[in-house]
């Protein structure tokens, strides 16, 4: 299609080809002649927040839970600078997000105009690609350009930054098809080479202690890949771990999973993980989360890594097979050459799994169960059972309760699941869960947040309120920065430096102030009747559960420690827990 | 925990691959469009690369693509992952690590020059014995007074390096390096129709 247009119509139209329905953003001088646009037409429905970082996280939040890129549309100036946390954010979780910018005009750029700044420079190292649009007549290219790096290959934010005048300016629009179909220089793989996927495959039969080790990129890639994540599982038999961003792909309830590995993650997996003889690492990147002390980490195994980006592979841990490729295809290559082989497991792979059922009657994730205060290990377990079987999309901010969320929330489902497991950005599940909310407006979206990270974009409440939207915003609430203290007691003589945040707000008023709802609950028995009552809520709600105050995320690897070092809940006594990181693991985050 | 960090090995890992630094020179052909050399750049300082030369100019006009050749020094699990950094920004065609190249011609190096402008003041025998030794290194002068020279000379970074060196005490002013230019040996090129 092609027709003469303005840029910000180009804008809209081009929005319109790529099949985007909502829009995350905040209006402002630079962007006028686009919002001119928004308000003239229905197909695209524009969510107002109150600060453009929740622009971002929300639009994360919508990519997360649909599998299709999220859309923010701010300003110049502060408003692409309020995006930077949002955008470096996705960066690191490998989220599709495309990120609208108005710019002064171009006669004005450089001469530091007023809201003015280098969206460009300063947004270069926090995205996928970014493109300034000096002329009209690139425009519509360089928009649906956009659309394509940031969903294509290893998914991730992309910044389009527009001059005012060129949203003026009239051009000849063009649509989407002729555009990308092959990129002059950007080409990101598909399929994996068929010889290393054959000798994956081959590895993984002669596997006595096989581990699967999944993360985001089988989320990212797709429904598709879950599925095929599944079969090859029921094919092998073999146990599954997963990261932070994996959890979904494999569901909780499923024979072979060992729950999510790494620093907080469980002892089976862990100890799994390190005593395995065969390892896939599959959308993974061998973080330092997960990895714990390098040099011993799993010490005698081979490893395979499935990974789209080529820059993943070697670049922390040694591997015999890498396999550059997209998890669906090659999983699917996997499931067809073990079927076509007529592989079965080894008969050691059952030995294996009775050492795993061993280490999973450790019950790593147990806890001092309490009759007068609230565990928030507890408030989040009755937070589950309230949601088994239900239509339900969890955010969370970042800290203890995020790990806590991580632990005890069974997820069945990909796209399920919205944190901020690369970058740990406070203030990240308020937006996620209204973006989630947004893309689906009849489900159960609930944030698990902590006290001090609800504060860090309170204000979205606002924006739900605004919008119809009904996030519920479960806080547990210890008046601590929870994580900040468990580690000032791990590693600085218990010395609370700033970490405890005297006069935090009434969260029941907070949100009535807002005009949504809110519950405080103090005593374990009240928990269930207020969770029942929280999901029945219309419009958004805060759910202040003062829980224990000083309880700590266990199990844990301390830091510069091996995964076969764990800290277990039963075995962290305050002296153990004084002495858990030696004086190398001090300096490591 | 990051990629430069030389920590950053397994055991399973020390025994395969060696901590030694390397020297390797890379070509990195890119879109000539604006910001492209500070994705480059930016990609090294972001990420703890060292860059011991650098030297850009665009080599095919109609096409408006530019020759990156950058000299960088890490060990070669880090030389790796800048090839592959660097071939991750979208703008990138193609990179290639020319020091990798050139052991297949059993060479330890590519082809590799540097040009350079040395400016040297002196007189008598001082100013005599510039112009004699830069005769013995093949430079040209290409601007001179009673007071001065300008030498052009061009090489490899070493003798380059050594020409400095010795015009130092003779009365050396100032110096202007391109940086290296690199190819491969061999028929084969890397901005033809290779990619």
């Amino acid at each position: 299609m092609e027709r003469e247009m303005t840029g910000a119509e180009m804008v809209l139209q081009a929005l319109r080809d790529q099949e985007v329905k909502h829009v995350f953003g905040y209006p402002g001088g630079a962007v006028l002649p686009i919002y001119d646009e928004l308000i003239q037409q229905d197909d695209i429905a524009h969510i107002l927040v109150r600060h453009e970082q929740g622009a971002g996280h929300a639009a994360e939040g919508y990519a997360r839970s649909t599998g299709k890129p999220g859309v923010a549309l701010v300003t110049s100036g502060p408003g692409a600078t309020n995006m930077v946390t949002a955008l470096t954010d996705a960066m690191l979780d490998s989220i599709p997000l495309v990120c609208i910018t108005g710019q002064v005009p171009t006669n004005l750029v450089g001469s530091d105009a007023f809201q003015e700044c280098d969206t460009v420079g300063i947004t270069r190292p926090c995205t996928k690609h970014n493109w300034l649009v000096k002329k009209i007549e690139d425009l519509p290219r360089i928009i649906h350009e956009a659309f394509y790096v940031a969903t294509t290959g290893r998914p991730g934010p992309v910044v389009v930054d527009i001059p005012k005048d060129v949203q003026f300016a009239t051009g000849t629009y063009e649509g989407p098809k002729s555009i990308h179909v092959q990129h002059k220089s950007y080409n990101p793989p598909t399929k994996g080479d068929m010889t290393a996927i054959r000798a994956a495959v081959e590895l993984l039969a002669t596997a006595q202690r096989p581990v699967l080790y999944t993360g985001g990129g089988v989320i990212n890639s797709g429904p598709a890949a879950s599925q095929l994540l599944r079969e090859f599982v029921k094919l092998t038999g073999f146990p599954v771990t997963s990261t932070l961003m994996g959890l979904g792909a494999y569901p909780a309830s499923g024979p072979e999973w060992l729950g999510m590995l790494g620093m907080h993650g469980t002892y089976e997996a862990n100890m799994a993980m390190h005593g395995c003889d065969v390892m896939i690492c599959i959308g993974a990147r061998f973080d330092d989360r997960i990895t714990g002390r390098l040099d011993a980490f799993s010490p005698n195994s081979k490893k395979v890594h499935i990974d789209v980006d080529p820059s993943s592979i070697n670049k922390i841990v040694h591997v015999d097979i890498p396999i550059v490729g997209d998890v669906a295809h090659v999983l699917e290559d996997m499931v067809r050459i073990w079927r076509s082989s007529s592989f079965t497991p080894r008969s050691e792979v059952k030995i294996w799994k009775q050492q795993i059922d061993k280490w999973r009657a450790r019950n790593s994730l147990a806890y001092r169960p309490s009759e007068e205060v609230i565990m928030p290990q507890y408030a989040l377990q009755r937070l589950n059972e309230a949601i088994k079987g239900k239509d339900v999309y969890i955010s969370t901010e970042v800290g203890q309760h995020q790990m806590w969320a991580a632990q005890f929330i069974d997820f069945e489902e990909p796209n399920r699941w919205l944190t901020s497991g690369g970058f740990g950005t406070m203030g990240y599940g308020l937006p996620a869960a209204i973006g989630a909310q947004v893309a689906h407006p009849n489900a159960t979206c609930i944030n698990v947040a902590g006290d001090a990270s609800i504060l860090m974009n309170i204000q979205e409440m606002s924006t739900a309120v605004q919008h119809g939207l009904s996030p519920k915003t479960f806080i547990l609430n210890n008046s601590y920065m929870g994580m900040v203290r468990q580690w000032q007691q791990l590693l600085h003589g218990n010395r609370l430096s700033h970490s405890y945040t005297d006069s935090l707000p009434d969260f029941v008023k907070l949100a009535e102030a807002y005009g949504g709802k809110g519950f405080r609950v103090t005593k374990p028995d009240e928990l269930d009747d207020a969770i029942a009552e929280m999901i029945a809520t219309p419009g958004p709600v805060l759910f202040d559960c003062c829980v224990a105050q000083l309880a700590n995320c266990f199990p844990m690897i301390p830091s510069g420690k091996a995964h076969n070092e764990m800290l277990l809940p039963d075995e962290a006594t305050d002296e153990a827990v004084a002495n858990a990181i030696g004086k190398e693991g001090k300096a490591l985050v | 925990m990051n990629a430069q960090n030389p920590d950053a090995l397994s055991a399973y890992f020390l025994a395969e691959v060696s901590d030694t630094q390397e020297t390797h020179t890379l070509s990195v052909i890119v879109d000539n469009e604006p910001g492209v050399l500070a994705r480059v750049i930016g990609l090294f300082s972001g990420r703890g690369y060292n860059i011991d030369s650098l030297s850009v100019s665009e080599t095919e006009h109609e096409r408006h693509l530019s020759r990156v050749t950058i000299v960088t020094t890490g060990t070669p699990q880090i030389i790796e992952q800048i090839r592959h950094q660097l071939d991750r920004l979208v703008p990138v065609h193609r990179v290639r690590d020319l020091t990798v190249a050139a052991r297949r011609f059993k060479q330890d190096k590519p082809l590799e020059r540097e040009l350079a402008l040395v400016k040297v003041t002196g007189s008598g025998e001082k100013r005599l014995e510039a112009l004699r030794l830069s005769e013995a290194f093949k430079a040209t002068v290409i601007d001179a007074t009673t007071e001065h020279f300008v030498f052009e000379i061009t090489g490899r970074s070493s003798k380059i390096e050594q020409f400095i060196d010795i015009m130092r005490p003779l009365g050396l002013v100032e110096v202007s390096r391109t940086g290296v230019a690199a190819l491969n040996r061999g028929p084969e090129g890397l901005s033809s129709q290779a990619y």
